[in-house]
């Protein structure tokens, strides 16, 4: 096993690993460019390489860009990546109190034991836990997309109904274009522009940064304010607080390679997952959502640990465990390596370096990533107003379009956008329209299919209700759905013991 | 030096220049780098065939094939927009049977079928029937006798509807009579990860899936003429007495306002990239199947399998 390791610390490896972490983070963190979109511009480059170097590299460009998503996230309130939708929630109320410095150090070091947390499993345990991947069928599919969508509940305290109708317009937003299964063209309302249906990153843009947008040019004064003197990367306060949520780190992290594991599930449900378990393990969950710590650091562990976690199903099984890993797939096809669970014992050499070369790369990330966000931090906060708007504006132009080459993608961005600062001026967050956007597609597939198996064998109820994993999901849901009236409950008899006393 | 010396050196050199210049004729195309648009999301099959292109069409003609994606719509959005693309010869897109004959007559999609020029058919994906390695189905009889018994309970996954995967079954069903039931998923990956998940008995699958996933799968039969190279043992639909050759057709198309005689020109690029020795060995690995359909012929070849694909379509109810 060690000498996998001294294959990956070549001076030639060490070098890719850290090129690609820092290409990586740079281009994770402008809106509208994706892990996905990194990994495949970068393909070409690598048929020259060795297959390992390879694969070090684009693994080591898909760990940073997922970081890299944390930065617009949390200072514009922009996820760059769908990963980080969750780290706008309380990273940007922490930036706006003048603690984004914070947030980034204490996102890349979140980042770095998720990742680590990933590829360790993806070390010891990738050929078992594969066997995850298969044990998930359509139902179960069904069931986690609507344990995602329960998250609106815990998103919009005090206003279940407005999150609920942002759910459901979301679920709506999620229908237009080719459907999923089926590939019916619905709600095009005639046009073409809308057969490719609402693209997940664009809408992003869209409903996110749009409105920060409008609000920057509508109000005056700075984007972020500062108070105090700059206090360099607080690195010491960051370590302190990672110390004490080491329990959240740990847990956000398992959660984000098993959900990685999942293919199709990816890294935007991870961050949901681990934040909405976070906020319920949290002794006072009413800080999350207004700028708390623990919810930066939980979706991005875990959203660093899809990384690893992903790539089980697509190194043991040759199923890609997310977007870029289907690039990653599509790669090593062509460089002529055949996938299946024989690859850690016939071609071991390769998998090893090549997991060992990631781990090194997620190491480099420390270094690189508070780096590099420092001067992201100083540049969005030092940057004058009127030179940060059209910045971020065109970049919202480029990101939406080049997503996938298309004029059509940057109108609905646009429109979206629009409604969405509309929106927010009517009490909606942006929130549960994208939940209902990501999970629906993926609640459809797996209701359809469900349903195709369950009426031809003539086990409707078993198909969907019968499955242990299934029961399982279920059970989670009811608890998600009652959990605040129960808590609700305890405090009221905890309040009752106290006055009695 | 003697006059009849420098006249030897004029001619020579005159020659010379000719040759030069004629090769440079020859040369004219392509001058600077092609774009290559894949209307699909990167990672796919329509993506790694390409990228299989890709480095002999550098090595073959000292320019590069830049690959970019244009996904949407199942292919559809790329499709839409490709007659406004520059004709000169440097842009084409990818095109994939049976989509751009199917899509454009389920509903407006903003395409029709005869708006794509196509140049050039490179290979296909033959369709075939994938059970797991340790599945009790040892031939197509097997899986055939227990839809029989069992009708509807026989489920298959596969990737979409109106797909290739999809109109195999239901040509395949109307064949042996028997009644299946489909299951689409999202994609070959996810069609696989239900049949290795035992969510399904089979998959109508592609050749391709037999030579990923060897030693978890097998197939019972190829949608093909005859048997598949990389896989000498297993029976061709044809052989065993259905008449079913088919599967996932991938092609080239230019916008329409590209000339004559550079279609003509890009046609004879890709047959030169299919005559590649190396290339084919690097197909065949995959499970693909090389065909050879150049301009002039894709016409004939488009009505023929339109003719398959529509009735097929239509009695699986994608089309009405």
């Amino acid at each position: 096993m060690l000498e996998y390791l001294f294959d990956a610390l070549t001076p030639l490896n060490l070098l890719l690993a850290l090129a690609g972490v820092v290409a990586g983070t740079v281009i994770g963190s402008l809106p509208g460019l994706t892990a996905t979109m990194a990994v495949a511009v970068l393909v070409p480059i690598t048929f020259t390489m060795p297959v390992t170097s390879a694969l070090i590299m684009l693994g080591a460009i898909y760990t940073g860009a997922i970081y890299g998503g944390a930065y617009a996230a949390i200072l514009l309130n922009t996820p760059g990546t769908p990963s980080a939708i969750a780290t706008t929630f309380d990273g940007y109320p922490m930036a706006k109190r003048g603690d984004g410095d914070l947030a980034i150090t204490l996102a890349c070091i979140a980042s770095v034991v998720g990742g680590l947390v990933g590829a360790f499993f993806l070390l010891v345990l990738a050929p078992p836990l594969a066997k995850v991947a298969l044990a998930f069928g359509p139902s179960e599919y069904f069931w986690l997309a609507l344990f995602g969508l329960t998250l609106i509940a815990a998103l919009s305290t005090g206003n279940l109904i407005k999150g609920l109708m942002g759910g459901c317009f979301g679920l709506l937003l999620a229908s237009v274009g080719s459907a999923a299964v089926s590939g019916d063209i619905r709600f095009t309302f005639g046009s073409t522009t809308m057969i490719g249906g609402i693209e997940t990153v664009s809408a992003l843009i869209g409903l996110y940064c749009i409105p920060v947008l409008i609000d920057l040019v509508a109000v005056s004064g700075q984007h972020l304010t500062i108070t105090g003197e700059q206090r360099g990367y607080r690195l010491k306060e960051a370590l302190a607080i990672s110390w004490k949520s080491k329990f959240n780190l740990a847990r956000s992290s398992v959660i984000g390679t098993f959900v990685g594991i999942l293919p199709g599930a990816g890294g935007s449900i991870a961050g949901l997952v681990a934040y909405n378990e976070a906020r319920r393990a949290a002794r006072d969950s009413s800080k999350f959502g207004h700028g708390a710590p623990e919810g930066v650091q939980a979706t991005e562990s875990a959203n660093n640990a899809t990384v690893g976690g992903g790539f089980v199903p697509t190194l043991v099984l040759g199923i890609p465990g997310t977007p870029p890993d289907a690039v990653i797939l599509g790669a090593l096809l062509v460089h002529g390596l055949r996938i299946g669970p024989d690859m850690f014992n016939s071609e071991g050499s390769i998998v090893y370096t090549f997991i060992f070369g990631l781990i090194i790369a997620t190491l480099l990330m420390l270094p690189a990533g508070l780096i590099i966000g420092r001067y992201a931090y100083k540049s969005i906060i030092t940057v004058p107003k009127a030179l940060l708007v059209p910045t971020v504006a065109f970049m919202t132009l480029i990101g939406a379009y080049s997503i996938r080459n298309s004029v059509s993608d940057v109108f609905i961005m646009l429109v979206l956008g629009g409604l969405s600062w509309i929106l927010n001026r009517f009490g909606f967050s942006p929130s549960p329209i994208v939940l209902g956007l990501i999970l629906g597609s993926i609640a459809e597939e797996g209701f359809v299919q469900s349903w195709t198996i369950g009426a031809a064998t003539e086990n409707l109820f078993g198909t969907f209700f019968g499955r242990p994993i299934s029961m399982t999901i279920i059970a989670m849901i009811a608890m998600g759905m009652f959990y605040p009236l129960i808590s609700k409950r305890i405090q009221l008899k905890r309040l009752q013991k106290e006055t009695m006393e | 030096m003697s006059y009849k010396s420098i006249q030897k050196l004029l001619v020579g050199s005159a020659i010379t220049a000719a040759l030069a210049f004629s090769g440079l004729a020859q040369a004219d195309y392509p001058e600077k780098s092609v774009s290559y648009v894949i209307p699909f999301g990167p990672g796919g099959e329509s993506d790694i065939t390409a990228r299989h292109q890709q480095p002999f069409f550098k090595k073959l003609f000292g320019q590069d094939l830049i690959i970019s994606y244009k996904p949407g719509g199942g292919g559809a959005v790329g499709w839409s927009q490709l007659n406004t693309i520059k004709g000169d010869g440097y842009n084409m897109m990818g095109i994939n049977l049976p989509h751009i004959i199917i899509k454009p007559l389920q509903k407006n999609v903003g395409f029709k079928t005869e708006d794509i020029t196509g140049v050039y058919m490179f290979h296909y994906t033959p369709d075939a029937i994938v059970v797991r390695e340790d599945s009790p189905f040892k031939t197509i009889e097997d899986l055939i006798a227990f839809a029989k018994k069992n009708p509807n309970k026989l489920l298959f996954s596969g990737s979409g509807k109106g797909t290739a995967n999809h109109l195999a079954q239901v040509r395949f069903d109307e064949m042996t009579g028997i009644k299946s039931t489909y299951v689409a998923f999202k994609g070959t990956g996810k069609a696989v990860a239900a049949l290795l998940g035992e969510q399904v008995l089979a998959e109508w699958g592609y050749t391709s899936v037999g030579a990923k996933h060897e030693g978890k799968v097998r197939m019972l039969a190829v949608a093909t003429e005859s048997r598949h190279p990389r896989f000498p043992d297993v029976p061709t639909f044809k052989e065993l007495g259905y008449n079913l050759v088919s599967g996932a057709y991938r092609g080239i198309a230019v916008p329409k306002s590209t000339p004559e005689d550079i279609r003509i020109k890009i046609s004879d690029a890709i047959k030169a990239i299919n005559n590649d020795k190396e290339f084919r060995q690097r197909m065949e690995n995959d499970g693909m199947v090389l065909l050879d359909v150049p301009y002039e012929k894709m016409d004939a070849f488009l009505d023929q399998k339109s003719e398959e694909y529509i009735s097929a379509a239509k009695l699986a109810d994608v089309i009405k």
